[in-house]
């Protein structure tokens, strides 16, 4: 086989893992979306947010710190321990449930009943607030998480396929941290589907989905439904920003490239797991394959910034129902 | 006067002295579905100028699908609509509209965020002819326009007694005066065929009355054409110049009230009979 | 009492639908651009066009033309950064290319190219719908951005791969340039807002903005009726885009005279001016200038108590602002959808029937 070839499918593997991450934030827009009808611009910062809040648990970093200094003129900064990874994990998600509790009490359930895109909206609006108490809290220096995944290229993948080309190739460059994402994304996945499908408080959740007022009149909590959703979210939200947060450091442009999971659900359908799946996979190839073979060589590069953003467009032109959408039929 | 409406193109004067003409739709073989379903099954029926024709059956029956392919929002998958004796080539629907089609909609589909006199003001969509920049100045060409179509606007609004709300936001007003403002907008058009839709459905007995009294009026003073649907049977029996009965989306009964209700399948229909 | 309504009778439909129905508003109405363009050129300093006034005008149209779209027609965009570059690089090779025609033709014209991407971008609106046209907008923001960045071209092969405005004049004064005065910046920028002001409330109060508005509410009605949804909203595209292009040749050309695209029109921009018309009012031209104001006002405000008042560091500030903003417009949306616009006509309102409020 050519080098060129086999550089060519590299790339394709490495699309389909960065895929898997696109995919992992989209299906946090998804279980918002199904429970509740919400297009929650802020799943990015909650990634964000929620990376923040666990590197500045495990350093010790002693919350609103600036605030404070300023205020009272005093100069803390640490508390001067390290908390281990998984209390601080175990410390983070207890965070992301008060959170979830705080946006439905205070935000959406204001809004129950509005129109789609004002709920969009107030979650654009929700995005800059937590970016903006994600900065009170922990600072808006870049960040470094890490939690004890492995960094690098996989020496095993390199040496065991180094043979299948000619003496240009020297092996499959494959991110060992892509790798546990993508296991981790998959135990995630999984156990998302096991518990909407063999719990009650799941089935519940699909009630809601299917129905607000007829899941109301068996008996179901919407708010509670609510709270356990934007909780699940921002648990799908946490995985997320380790994972980014381990591979490029824990800053703002996190909460950009969450964005790509936007296009991900286009292609997907708001509401289909699978589809947030196979849309995080075409994207992630697409956008990889395309920088390699059109981008980079005649284009000037840098294309992976709206490639996916365009190629959810002429897709939805010609299909706006999705990949696994319903075909909508509109009344009157 | 049963030999006039054997022959489809003899124009007849009805027992209340009012002028029907030739047929004006017709529609031929329409059959629609959505995906496997057979909302309508290969229903032919006309509408003839001046008349009043009601559309009645059982909920589910299609009669909504019906009114929204004549309407051209639903395209059917057979079957040909013919308007003033021409096969209509496909058509968006704003074109149907501008052909002189005006409706109402079952659900109140009313614009919330605008007042009753822009709404009723949208119905002249199809009059207008100065462009953008004209509009964009506010002078000349657009200026009179605007004029002559709130002057029409305005004699629709004091014919349906609505003059006391011109200003009010739709989504403040009760809802017999919401239906009453839809059908002022489709008449706005100033529309050879007008389609209503359950124009008195959620109605009090006194405001199905003025309801009545405005179509009745409509078709007298505008000689409009009028295709209804209707589930109030004393409604469509006294409004009504002919009946079409739908059910399951065939159609299993036409003619006038009196022959209507006497056809058996429709007393079975209505009345439901043991199937076995 | 002082504010009232009664005995102002309309005789003819011309001026039953003029701007301002009321007398009182129509004072104020010519008060405020007596001031405007009458008092405030003779006493502006640089401090107060190049923080505050300049760029409210500038966001005043931006946020007019993104109100037409979203406000009027119910198209929510996240493209307004994108296209306010189209507009800005857009005058700058007009500048360049034609440096003997008068600036004021290349505004327009910025903006008329812009209305034309606007529009191409606009196409899709025919097929979907909320916010999938909403994602579909950051479509037009990142491509435009990495367009104006990688195409050498558009920036003249310039090595900063910035764009910068040349010295040009309007009867005689700079209006762009480094050695622009500050009422010259002022009155150019002012002008533009008028024009646009009034083009906007004409077309919205017209056919035009009846059509749009049917669209927003309720658009297989409206198409059922007669209004011919392609023609609405690529034409709420085009002029949106229109405004929105001239407001980023503004802001490039007499505002900052040189700007790097990533950094002057990133996504930022695009929620900057959602923000303006969300807090302003939607569907309101007034509400345009409200939001536009608001938003530019608040950081000046904030950093002058947090700064200068409270002696706390920048940084910290501008993490309240993030805050602030983003609560805004969470309880905006929640308590009053049209913004300050609605709660300007409240206020009306209980003048008109004070001190008598039964």
């Amino acid at each position: 086989m050519s080098a060129d070839f086999l550089y060519g499918i590299e790339v394709v593997i490495n699309g389909l893992m960065a895929g898997v991450l696109y995919a992992l934030v989209a299906l946090g827009f998804v279980l918002i979306y199904k429970a509740s009808g919400i297009f929650n611009y802020a799943q990015g910062v909650m990634a964000l947010f929620s990376a923040l809040t666990l590197a500045g648990i495990m350093s010790g970093q002693v919350p609103f710190a600036h605030l404070i200094n300023a205020i009272f003129g005093t100069d803390i900064h640490y508390f001067g321990w390290n908390v281990p990874v998984l209390a601080a994990i175990i410390l983070t998600l207890i965070v992301m449930v008060i959170f979830a509790w705080c946006v439905q009490r205070f935000v959406f359930r204001h809004l129950v009943g509005q129109e789609p895109i004002i709920l969009f909206m107030a979650t654009i609006g929700l995005a800059y607030f937590l970016e903006g108490v994600g900065d009170l809290m922990w600072g808006s220096d870049i960040k470094t998480l890490n939690v004890g995944l492995p960094q690098g290229g996989s020496r095993f993948v390199e040496d065991a396929t180094a043979g299948l080309g000619g003496d240009d190739f020297f092996g499959f460059f494959i991110d060992k941290l892509d790798m546990v994402a993508t296991v981790v994304a998959i135990i995630l996945v999984a156990g998302l589907i096991a518990f909407s499908q063999y719990t009650k408080q799941g089935r519940a959740m699909r009630a809601v989905a299917d129905d607000h007022q007829a899941a109301l009149s068996v008996g179901i909590s919407l708010n509670f439904i609510w709270v356990l959703v934007w909780s699940l979210a921002g648990l799908v939200a946490l995985v997320a920003g380790i994972m980014w947060g381990a591979k490029s450091g824990v800053q703002f442009s996190l909460s950009l490239i969450a964005l790509k999971a936007l296009p991900v659900l286009m292609l997907g359908g708001f509401t289909s797991i699978p589809g947030a799946i196979v849309g995080g996979l075409i994207i992630g190839v697409g956008e990889k394959l395309f920088e390699y073979l059109i981008g980079a060589p005649y284009l000037g590069g840098a294309t992976e910034n709206w490639f996916a953003y365009v190629l959810a467009l002429l897709f939805l032109v010609f299909r706006p129902q999705g990949l696994f959408g319903e075909r909508i039929i509109e009344r009157v | 006067m049963n030999e006039a409406v054997m022959d489809k193109n003899a124009p007849y004067v009805t027992e209340d002295g009012r002028q029907i003409g030739g047929v004006m739709m017709d529609l031929r073989d329409i059959t629609l579905r959505f995906g496997g379903v057979e909302a309508i099954k290969a229903i032919s029926f006309d509408i003839r100028e001046g008349e009043i024709r009601a559309i009645i059956g059982p909920n589910g029956a299609g009669k909504s699908s019906m009114l929204n392919v004549i309407s051209g929002f639903y395209k059917p998958q057979e079957g040909e609509v013919y308007f003033r004796g021409q096969k209509r080539p496909p058509m968006k629907p704003y074109q149907v509209a501008r052909q002189g089609v005006a409706r109402t909609f079952q659900n109140i589909a009313l614009f919330q965020g605008m007042s009753v006199l822009d709404n009723v003001m949208t119905g002249r969509m199809g009059h207008i002819k100065s462009n953008m920049l004209a509009q964009a100045i506010w002078a000349g060409k657009a200026q009179r326009e605007e004029n002559e179509n709130r002057e029409a606007v305005e004699r629709i609004i004091d014919f349906l007694e609505i003059q006391a709300i011109r200003k009010t936001p739709v989504g403040r007003l009760p809802y017999g005066l919401k239906k009453r403002v839809e059908l002022a907008r489709a008449l706005a058009a100033e529309p050879d065929l007008l389609l209503l839709d359950e124009p008195m459905a959620g109605m009090n007995v006194e405001e199905k009355e003025d309801m009545s009294r405005f179509i009745l009026d409509v078709n007298d003073e505008f000689g409009t054409t009028i295709a209804l649907i209707e589930h109030d049977m004393g409604v469509v029996m006294d409004l009504s110049d002919r009946v079409v009965v739908m059910d399951y989306g065939r159609k299993i009964g036409d003619g006038t009230p009196d022959e209507v209700r006497n056809n058996q399948e429709v007393i079975d229909a209505y009345l439901g009979v043991a199937h076995d | 009492m002082l504010y009232r309504e009664a005995g102002d009778f309309k005789t003819t439909y011309v001026a039953d639908n003029q701007t301002f129905p009321l007398k009182l508003d129509r004072i104020g109405f010519w008060v405020t651009m007596a001031v405007a363009w009458l008092v405030i050129p003779f006493v502006i300093n640089d401090y107060w066009a190049s923080s505050l006034l300049v760029p409210f005008l500038i966001y005043a149209i931006a946020a007019i033309g993104l109100n037409i779209l979203t406000g009027y027609c119910g198209q929510v965009s996240l493209g307004t950064g994108g296209f306010m570059a189209v507009g800005a690089y857009a005058c700058y090779k007009l500048m360049t290319s034609f440096p003997d025609v008068n600036i004021m033709i290349h505004i327009v014209l910025a903006g008329g190219i812009t209305a034309m991407v606007g529009a191409a971008f606009g196409l899709p609106s025919l097929r979907i719908k909320g916010f999938y046209l909403a994602v579909a907008t950051l479509a037009a923001q990142f491509f435009l951005v990495w367009l104006f960045n990688k195409v050498s071209w558009f920036y003249n092969y310039s090595a900063s791969g910035q764009i910068s405005a040349p010295e040009r004049l309007v009867a005689g004064v700079a209006v762009t340039g480094p050695s622009t005065p500050a009422w010259a910046q002022y009155l150019i920028c002012l002008f533009f807002v008028t024009v646009c002001a009034i083009i906007a409330r004409n077309l919205t109060r017209g056919t035009l903005g009846r059509s749009w508005m049917a669209i927003r509410d309720m658009d297989i009605a409206a198409e059922i009726i007669g209004v011919n949804p392609l023609k609405a909203k690529l034409t709420a595209f085009a002029v949106s885009s229109f405004f929105v292009g001239i407001a980023g040749a503004l802001f490039f050309a007499v505002y900052l005279g040189a700007v790097e695209v990533g950094e002057a029109f990133g996504i930022q921009k695009s929620f900057l001016v959602l923000f303006m018309i969300i807090i302003g009012g939607l569907g309101s031209i007034f509400g345009s200038f409200a939001g536009a104001a608001f938003l530019v006002l608040l950081p000046v405000a904030l950093k002058w108590i947090g700064v200068d008042v409270m002696g706390w560091p920048t940084d910290l500030v501008a993490h309240f602002q993030l805050v602030i903003v983003g609560a805004l417009i969470m309880f905006f949306l929640i308590k009053e959808p049209h913004g300050l616009a609605q709660l300007w006509r409240l206020a009306k309102e209980k003048l008109r029937l004070w001190p008598f409020p039964h």
